[in-house]
């Protein structure tokens, strides 16, 4: 291992620290015994009892659940379908603009892509509810999915699924059989940023959401405004777990993924 | 021996016989650029076909085309009769071998030879007894739970063989097979395919840009250059008559001599090719005209090479032995004429090196009679 310099430890540790003690600080106050927020009076976690006492919190996180599961769902069938179909399709007249197209909402402000989705849902008058909420996130997540996808794709042999005709295969059979299986870990991991995306959403939820659908973030933002409570801190802190284990278990994934590909280019290598 | 071109075994000289594999005018263009020009060809059931060819010829083209996986930009491909036009690659009776193996990563040795048969929903005992019968042919039985990054390349190879097989296609398409092997393990394979392909009947069709691959295993050859067919033939023919100047210079080691031809007689020419040198008389079933461009194509081990010059033979020019090429076996000599032109001789080497009867720099004489070489047009 090499030694770090006394600057690369500093600003390694300041920066570290910029990002996780605010989350920290939270995660502690969420055991302390008082009800006042900045006055530690022991540890506790009545906070955690109280909030699955509550009804509300209860019926957002249900909501959110629901929502993020859903939408990471379609959002993954629908973004697996499209990076296939880019990767596959080769070159064709305006390629650059449609691959273009995918990844712009990765870049587009959420106020826009809230506010637009709003618009049309109204246009079509679609009332605002669970479903709104799904499509919006389904629309989002799918562009990450589909980059997720297809980077695995590019790298993908073609003569597999050739060979999988080859041997009677219809394309589809070839495609489920075949393609899926291998790229598995790609669309698990796609899945799952899907899913965390949507679980931490708020600005694009809180356009499309609308009053029957209140998701948990929505909910925590609206009770920060009354002041904020110990039971906030402790919904946050289940929640800071969920998405630290989503993102854990996708980089997991990912990194098992970059060895079996480089395994396997290894392999035709040696032949 | 049905594959090598014994006497028995010759469906292309028989014209009731249908051909299994017919291609028709076949183009393909990808783009502006043709990789297959006009091309026409028939294969006979139970052949061991060879398309021999360098790099970019189109070979795999071809083979692709006959898979079902490019289809002509003009002409037609039949199977057994049948116009593949409309037939997509998982109705057609052909199997591939690929040049990459494309066996599945995700899949056992034993799954990926299944793969195919439960396509088809055969039974479940049969499909297990189909795949144990072509395990023990490739010798994989310890192997089957193995997964396909576990196995060495011969064995991926042997792998991919069985699961084309496992189908029993009418015809079974090899593109390179043998590519990635070293030269034991290639050669020791050549002879298990030339053995599989006779036990199983079934019809295959081979690239290869190896020469020597080509001739050891083919029924008859194919040797294509861009896009067209330059000759096909059995592989004796190939070697012994080539066509014209491009498959004599790709088959083997051969002395081309550039000349003017003029017509001697019944079947017979004699070619004007350097100052001061006796013309080179040749037998030819060739129509030619008096002072046309040809090629005399000849073989080094058709030329012998002598220090006293031969008085028994019909062809003979004296030069300087420039390089020597020791084969173990054989040594070729290059003989350098005095007007510049190379003819290289081949003897075998019976003696140990110090008794060697000639050396660089000597005087020799090249000689070789009227039937041993071809006359080839521009
Ligand atoms: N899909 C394709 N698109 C464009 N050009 C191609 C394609 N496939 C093959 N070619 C070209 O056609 C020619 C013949 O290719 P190929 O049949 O693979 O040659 P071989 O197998 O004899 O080496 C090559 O010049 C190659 O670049
Ligand atoms: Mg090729």
């Amino acid at each position: 291992m090499r030694r770090f310099s006394w600057f690369n430890v500093t600003s390694l540790t300041l920066g570290f620290a910029f990002l996780y003690v605010p989350m920290l600080i939270l995660v502690i106050y969420s055991f302390n015994d008082s009800k006042l927020v900045t006055v530690w009076a022991g540890f506790s976690t009545k906070w955690y009892g109280e909030l699955f006492q509550n009804q509300a919190f209860l019926d957002a996180a249900w909501v959110t659940l629901r929502v993020a599961v859903m939408s990471s769902t379609i959002a993954t069938v629908l973004g697996t379908m499209a990076a296939y179909t880019m990767v596959r399709a080769g070159r064709f007249y305006g390629r650059t603009l449609f691959s273009g197209m995918i990844y712009a909402p990765l870049v587009m402000p959420e106020v826009i892509t809230g506010l637009s989705l709003l618009l049309l849902f109204i246009g079509i008058g679609l009332d605002r509810g669970v479903v709104t909420v799904v499509l919006a996130h389904t629309t989002f997540a799918m562009c990450y999915v589909s980059v997720v996808v297809s980077s695995r794709l590019v790298s993908f042999d073609k003569s597999l699924e050739e060979a999988a005709l080859d041997l009677g295969c219809t394309p589809f059979q070839a495609f489920r059989l075949v393609t899926l299986p291998i790229i598995a870990p790609a669309v698990i991991s796609g899945w799952l940023l899907a899913f965390t995306l949507s679980l931490d959403d708020l600005v694009i939820a809180s356009f499309t959401a609308g009053p029957s659908a209140t998701t948990l973030p929505i909910k925590i933002f609206s009770s920060v405004r009354l002041g904020v409570s110990p039971e906030i801190n402790a919904l946050s802190t289940i929640m800071i777990g969920i998405v630290a284990s989503g993102v854990i278990l996708f980089s997991l994934i990912s990194k098992r993924n970059i060895a079996r590909a480089e395994a396997d280019a290894r392999a035709a290598e040696r032949t | 021996m049905a594959a090598n071109g014994a006497s028995v075994f010759a469906p292309w000289d028989d014209p009731d016989q249908t051909p299994l594999i017919r291609f028709e005018n076949v183009t393909k263009r990808f783009g502006d650029f043709t990789a297959i020009d006009n091309l026409s060809l028939d294969i006979y059931a139970r052949e061991f076909f060879a398309l021999l060819g360098p790099s970019g010829c189109g070979k795999t083209t071809m083979m692709r085309m006959l898979a079902g996986f490019e289809t002509p930009t003009e002409g037609k491909i039949y199977i057994g009769g049948q116009d593949m036009g409309p037939i997509a690659p998982n109705q057609r009776p052909v199997n591939m071998m690929f040049q990459s193996y494309a066996l599945f990563p995700h899949l056992s040795v034993y799954e990926n030879i299944a793969f195919g048969l439960r396509r088809d929903g055969q039974p479940k005992d049969k499909i297990e007894a189909r795949v144990e019968d072509m395990l023990r042919m490739v010798r994989l039985q310890k192997f089957a739970k193995r997964k396909p990054h576990q196995i060495s390349g011969g064995q991926r190879q042997r792998v991919a063989l069985a699961r084309s097989l496992a189908k029993e296609p009418k015809l079974l398409l090899l593109d390179e097979p043998l590519g990635a092997l070293d030269a034991k393990l290639r050669e020791d394979t050549q002879f298990e395919l030339m053995d599989i392909q006779e036990k199983t009947g079934t019809t295959f069709v081979i690239v290869t840009h190896d020469q020597e691959e080509a001739m050891t295993v083919a029924s008859r050859i194919a040797v294509m250059d861009e896009g067209r067919i330059m000759q096909v033939a059995t592989p004796d023919r190939i070697y012994e008559f080539p066509e014209n100047a491009y498959v004599a210079d790709f088959i083997g080691d051969v002395n081309l001599i550039e000349g003017t031809a003029t017509p001697s007689g019944e079947d017979e020419v004699t070619i004007t090719w350097a100052e001061n040198q006796q013309p080179i008389r040749a037998k030819t079933q060739r129509k030619l005209a008096t002072g046309q461009k040809v090629f005399y194509a000849i073989r080094p081990e058709k030329v012998g090479i002598s220090k006293e010059e031969p008085t028994d033979v019909v062809n003979k020019a004296k030069g300087r032995i420039l390089d020597i090429a020791y084969l173990g076996n054989l040594s070729t000599y290059h003989v350098q004429m005095p007007t510049g032109e190379i003819i290289k001789a081949q003897s075998a080497n019976t003696r140990r090196i110090a008794r060697r009867p000639f050396t660089w720099e000597e005087e020799v004489w090249v000689s070789w009679n009227g039937t041993g070489g071809s006359v080839l047009e521009d």
